[in-house]
């Protein structure tokens, strides 16, 4: 049953998931394995992204699915779901800049990758990032940004937290609209990806993972 | 124009029309050697428009605020003061040397009409965005609603007027209390009432006003074309249209309210598709001038590789796009599509539009590829990387245009451009693409 429910989430089959979703509340089952099964969907949604299967619409789509779900288990939790991190993330889109639909994608396949991920959002001053860090701990930062003038920004955070003595610490990747390999040269981040699969390739290549 | 139009085909329509935009009959040249270059300019780009060899390759130098950024101002600055934006632009013209094409300021709005009108729909410098941010950006939402659907479809200008507007201009938020203008008939004293209430009025008057502002604005902006013309620098962007998609995931649904429509709604997504499609159709055709370019930008965004599947591109996105860009062609008119991001998946599906009658403008796409594929179908047009534009040295530059110019200028039908806008930078990379379709450029 539980592998049926991961399946009809990942198929983006809403009606079925959410009649399923109230027939195992009411059942009485342990509301966290419906969340960890919709976890399992998610994985799975992550998947097919990354095998260009899915796309865009499929992302948003899942979700929003999923939102039903947690939305429908919440008042039946009893304890928080704990689940096992590879390890922590701050992501942001540079000052500046408001566009979050590359952002939004990176933060998706990184959770759903088993990473934890601070987002912290568009438009970022480059002291919000430094904070994030510090409090956070987090050995990885993730730039985003859409226009040129993202160009000077990546460039005035990867400063910033060179500044601050966090630079040896920690592993920068930029990516995004107009960025490439001559921004990240440019803004001496540690590397560029093109998509939300290379930001969780590097991801897991900087913090030793496989 | 001579024969009746209506009898031309659409290859002769197009001819009859590049021809107008070539005899620039309406400029008055400061001299006749400005006249003569202008000639030959529109000549190469008209050729290269064509799928034809010109004299050598065009280039279309990628700036668009630039100019600001050049004489030393903000963006903010020249947005609020007319004479800062005439002085900017007016350096850059007479500055820069050779171009093949100049960009007026058309794309920098008047900062003080949209304040008028309390413009929700994007950030600008200073209002948003910081005030030495060097561009304004469009707020995502739901400006919208996904239960609207047939609001728009039954009446879009009533939608447009009353639920969409007062969402997106904070000043016409009364607007929602007017009468749908189809109501008024006969004596309609009646159906003048709302328009006496003071908080109504006081709406008219920030469109009156934001309409006084974007003359003068207009005017600005003009005199400076105007001056380009006649010192013989042509501009190829005759108007602008979006795809229908893109009318709707852009500034109504918003990215994330289409993306669900195509799951919960599809139907709907269709019909209004439809629907916008006549409206986008007519509003591209009256943007074109008789004596102008006679080509339409359109700017491709939620089509592109990544923001959705080939079939998700067939079904949504490329027939209603296909529409507006085959009634643009039929009137002879030459789509300019500016495939923003990349388009490496959709090649062989954009393949079908007829021959010699579009341009395809390239981001991030594999242009020798795009060459391969549609090299004997359309115009090709781009793309030097912005970044390397902005950050990099002149040689290098050059040399990837000279990459670009040989493999996809071979049998002439493209333009040397950048893949985006360069909105600041060392001018001397841009005096390099100049340098380069000069140099390697040359057709014998």
């Amino acid at each position: 049953m539980s592998g049926d429910f991961a399946n009809l989430l990942a198929d983006l089959k809403e009606d079925e998931v959410l009649k399923l979703t109230k027939e195992r509340i009411e059942s009485g089952e342990d509301p966290i394995k419906i969340l960890e099964d919709s976890r399992k969907g998610m994985e799975v949604v992550g998947k097919r992204f990354a095998d260009g299967e899915y796309f865009l619409p499929e992302l948003v789509f899942s979700g929003e699915l999923l939102k039903q779900v947690t939305e429908m288990v919440k008042p039946h939790l009893t304890k928080a779901v704990e689940t096992k991190r590879l390890g922590t993330i701050v992501l942001g889109t540079v000052a500046g800049d408001i566009h979050d639909i590359g952002l939004n994608i990176v933060d998706f396949m990184l959770d759903v990758n088993g990473f934890e991920v601070h987002n912290l959002g568009v438009d970022v001053p480059k002291e919000k990032f430094v904070d994030k860090v510090k409090e956070t701990k987090a050995p990885i930062v993730g730039l985003s940004g859409f226009l040129t003038p993202a160009f000077d920004a990546m460039k005035e955070t990867v400063e910033a937290l060179d500044k601050a003595g966090l630079r040896k610490d920690i592993k920068i990747m930029i990516g995004g609209g107009q960025m490439d390999e001559e921004v990240r040269k440019y803004a001496k981040a540690d590397a560029f990806g093109k998509d939300a699969m290379a930001a969780v390739a590097l991801a897991k290549q900087w913090i030793g993972a496989k | 124009m001579a024969r009746e139009w209506a009898e031309l085909t659409p290859d002769e329509k197009r001819e009859e029309r590049f021809k107008a935009w070539m005899s620039a009959s309406d400029i008055k040249f400061t001299s006749p050697e400005a006249g003569k270059a202008y000639r030959e300019r529109v000549t190469r780009l008209g050729r290269a428009f064509q799928l034809q060899k010109p004299d050598r390759v065009p280039c279309n130098i990628p700036v668009s605020l630039f100019a600001a950024s050049y004489a030393g101002m903000t963006l903010h600055e020249v947005m609020y003061d007319s004479a800062k934006l005439k002085q900017a632009w007016r350096k850059f013209l007479h500055e820069f040397g050779d171009m093949d094409t100049y960009m007026g300021p058309v794309f920098v709005p008047s900062g003080k009409a949209l304040e008028v009108v309390d413009y929700k729909l994007y950030k600008w410098p200073g209002h948003g965005l910081s005030t030495d941010t060097l561009s304004y950006q469009c707020v995502e939402g739901e400006y919208m609603k996904a239960d609207e659907y047939d609001d728009l479809i039954q009446d879009p200008s009533n939608f447009w007027l009353r639920t969409y507007s007062p969402r997106v201009f904070g000043a016409f938020e009364p607007f929602r209390n007017i009468p749908p203008f189809t109501s008024i008939e006969e004596i309609a004293i009646m159906s003048f009432v709302p328009f006496g209430i003071p908080a109504v009025q006081a709406a008219f008057e920030a469109l009156l006003e934001a309409g006084r502002e974007s003359i003068k604005w207009a005017e600005a902006i003009g005199s400076v074309i105007n001056e380009a013309l006649e010192l013989g620098f042509p501009s190829i962007i005759g108007g602008l249209a979006k795809a229908p998609f893109d009318t709707l995931g852009d500034t109504l649904r918003g990215t994330q309210g289409i993306m669900m429509d195509m799951f919960q709604r599809p139907d709907k997504l269709h019909e209004a598709m439809e629907r916008i499609t006549p409206l986008t159709i007519a509003s591209a055709k009256s943007s074109v001038s008789d004596s102008g370019p006679p080509i339409v930008m359109m700017p491709l965004h939620k089509g592109a590789d990544g923001f959705m599947s080939g079939k998700q591109f067939e079904t949504f996105y490329w027939p209603s796009l296909k529409k507006v860009v085959m009634a643009l062609v039929e009137d002879g008119i030459m789509p300019m599509l500016f495939a923003e991001g990349s388009y490496n998946q959709r090649l062989d599906i954009v393949r079908e539009l007829p021959g010699g009658a579009v341009a395809w403008y390239f981001d991030q796409t594999d242009i020798f590829r795009a060459k391969e594929v549609l090299g004997d179908k359309a115009c090709i047009i781009g793309n030097v990387p912005t970044s390397l534009i902005m950050t990099g040295t002149p040689q290098q530059v050059k040399e990837h245009c000279r990459k670009l110019i040989e493999v996809c200028g071979k049998g002439g039908g493209y333009i040397l451009a950048g893949g985006a806008m360069v909105d600041e930078g060392d001018p001397a990379n841009l005096t390099a693409m100049m340098d380069a379709v000069k140099e390697y450029g040359v057709y014998k």
